[in-house]
């Protein structure tokens, strides 16, 4: 008696784990459903022009200085990489880099820093898989401030590199 | 006696002051005088309204451009008109006792005859008072418009007879303006005579014009445009308009002309190898030659007067400082020590005082080291953002630029700082001033 309730009972939980080890076949199903959410598929992966007007990096065309700098901060190594892969991904595309200061420091001296923070970008683009052949550099020093007051947050406002695409 | 004749020098430059204010906004050219300091080395001297013998009234009151050029000077601490109660126009008529009772020791005298054909005759003397002897009496011929370029060559010969220095109020200025906003800016290369006077345009563009420098004979002017889309030197001959391209490499900075004492080349700043480099070129045969090789930035060339040397800005030691070479090229000395930022230098016409931008913290100001005096730096400015410091050909004075709000004014300023103008002379935004040389009668 005791080994046939025994036997049901093995034989219940076996219907149970059966049915159990059944659904859990169907559940894995879903999860691999995400994953090509997340992770583009490899072979379609290559930037083009329309991306720039919307993918959230390539948006992105200014790149901000310390003062008296022209070391590329962290925060824009993201986008140096995007459109350095834009670069890449469109042999035929092409940058102007425009280099611009600050109001404080003499013109022709600030001519200078903007060219040497434009020469920055397109160093790290090239770092990152830009070619030289696609990028130009142009510097126009405290020429064309985006902002005229005279304090700190206009000055951060102007010591930039502008990313200008020539050719998508 | 002596609180009397404070009362009479403190009262005459509150007038100074009030007729220039009251002046002020009636003109669109119109000067303000800004006196800063104390004028105690100043000389007194009265201007006499000029008399005027026959013809239409005048458009330009000689004595008035005169006290003008004075009383920027800083040299000089002209009698304000509202002050002057006798008008002798001749030596003979001056009544000696009046105006040594105005504390005066010099005084001018003169008239203004009409010598037919559109042309004017200007007599003026010089006396003395407290001696009551003619020092100078002398006589101009000229065209009716060219009265302030007359009573500017008077105030020349006046301030060379006291001082001793040759004057340079008959010189010209030039500047840029930049007029409207973002991308509707127009700027303009402007000549001015040294008040700031008789504006003239010599070169327009929608982009960005700087560093205008001045060739040794005044007649043509070397400049920076962006007109092109790059950076890109050109020299202008000023009274015909014509013009030469000297430097549009497309690649990297053309800057900073600077011309040779004798005329024949320019000192540039030019980045096509990599990084902005000094060149030296030679103006009749085109040839460059290079004269540093570092990866610093290395701008803003002046020649010395003799022609042996270049001064010029380079960040090779960490920021921005002078240094100084041998005009065909070698070794650089840095010459500048105090201040963390020194740039953008000028240098008197004898070599021994440079004028140059002094950045401490976000303060920037108008320096000039006397070489003389162990390189000694004192301000003649008050900051923030002041900067394109120029000399006045005998040195007496400096034009340099300075941010008012959103907009960029120029100010003449005496070499000891105490006296300073502002030179109002357009709406729009102006900077990069340039003084220029002597001019031959």
């Amino acid at each position: 008696m005791n080994k046939t309730i025994r036997v049901a009972l093995v034989a219940l939980l076996c219907v149970g784990a059966a049915a159990c080890s059944k659904k859990q076949e169907v559940k894995p199903q879903p999860q691999p459903e995400p994953q090509p959410m997340t992770q583009p598929a490899p072979t379609s992966n290559k930037f083009t022009p329309a991306d720039l007007d919307t993918d959230a990096c390539l948006r992105q065309r200014v790149v901000y200085f310390d003062f008296d700098k022209d070391v590329i901060r962290p925060e824009f190594e993201q986008i140096m990489q995007c459109h350095a892969k834009y670069l890449q991904d469109r042999p035929m595309a092409a940058i102007r880099l425009e280099g611009h200061t600050d109001e404080r420091g003499t013109r022709e001296y600030n001519l200078g820093l903007g060219e040497r923070r434009g020469n920055a970008v397109s160093n790290a683009l090239q770092a990152n898989g830009g070619s030289a052949s696609q990028l130009s550099v142009i510097s126009f020093g405290k020429e064309k401030p985006v902002c005229r007051e005279h304090n700190e947050d206009c000055w951060a406002k102007n010591r930039r590199v502008e990313i200008i695409y020539t050719a998508k | 006696m002596k609180p009397m004749r404070k009362l009479s020098t403190s009262l005459a430059l509150v007038l100074l002051v009030v007729a220039a204010l009251i002046a002020g906004p009636a003109a669109a050219q119109s000067l303000n005088v800004d006196i800063v300091g104390g004028l105690k080395t100043a000389t007194p001297i009265a201007v006499v309204p000029f008399a005027q013998a026959g013809g239409e009234p005048l458009a330009t009151d000689v004595a008035d451009v005169m006290r003008n050029d004075f009383n920027r000077s800083g040299k000089f601490r002209s009698l304000a008109k509202s002050e002057i109660v006798e008008t002798p126009s001749k030596g003979a008529d001056i009544n000696f006792a009046t105006w040594r009772l105005l504390k005066q020791d010099y005084m001018v005298v003169g008239r203004v005859i009409d010598a037919g054909g559109g042309s004017l005759r200007v007599e003026y003397e010089l006396w003395d008072v407290n001696k009551q002897q003619s020092l100078l009496a002398q006589a101009f011929t000229a065209p009716v418009g060219d009265l302030r370029g007359v009573a500017h060559q008077i105030a020349d010969q006046i301030y060379e007879k006291i001082t001793g220095v040759r004057g340079a109020f008959w010189t010209r200025i030039a500047y840029i303006t930049a007029v409207g906003l973002g991308n509707n800016t127009t700027y303009a290369l402007i000549v001015a005579d040294s008040d700031g006077y008789n504006p003239q345009v010599v070169a327009r563009s929608r982009e960005s014009l700087l560093s205008p420098a001045w060739s040794p004979d005044g007649r043509k002017i070397a400049y920076v445009s962006f007109e092109s889309g790059n950076s890109a030197i050109y020299v202008q001959d000023i009274t015909t308009g014509s013009r030469q391209l000297v430097s549009a490499r497309s690649k990297g900075i053309n800057g900073a002309p600077a011309w040779s004492p004798d005329g024949s080349k320019l000192a540039l700043s030019l980045s096509y190898q990599g990084n902005p480099e000094i060149y030296v070129m030679d103006l009749a045969s085109r040839q460059e030659t290079r004269l540093t090789n570092n990866l610093a930035i290395d701008t803003e060339p002046r020649w010395t007067p003799d022609g042996q040397s270049i001064i010029f800005t380079s960040d090779r030691s960490g920021r921005p400082q002078l240094y100084q070479m041998p005009a065909s090229g070698g070794g650089a000395d840095r010459i500048t020590f105090q201040g963390q930022f020194n740039a953008n230098a000028s240098i008197s016409y004898d070599g021994k005082q440079i004028a140059m931008v002094q950045g401490n913290g976000n303060v920037y100001r108008i320096a000039i080291m006397d070489r003389s005096l162990g390189g000694q730096v004192r301000f003649i400015s008050p900051g923030p953002i002041d900067e394109t410091p120029s000399f006045a050909p005998n040195a007496s004075m400096l034009l340099y630029a300075a941010s008012e709000g959103r907009r960029g004014v120029l100010y003449a300023v005496s070499a000891d700082g105490l006296v300073r103008q502002r030179l109002v002379l357009s709406d729009g935004d102006v900077r990069e001033p340039a003084w220029g040389p002597y001019r031959e009668r």
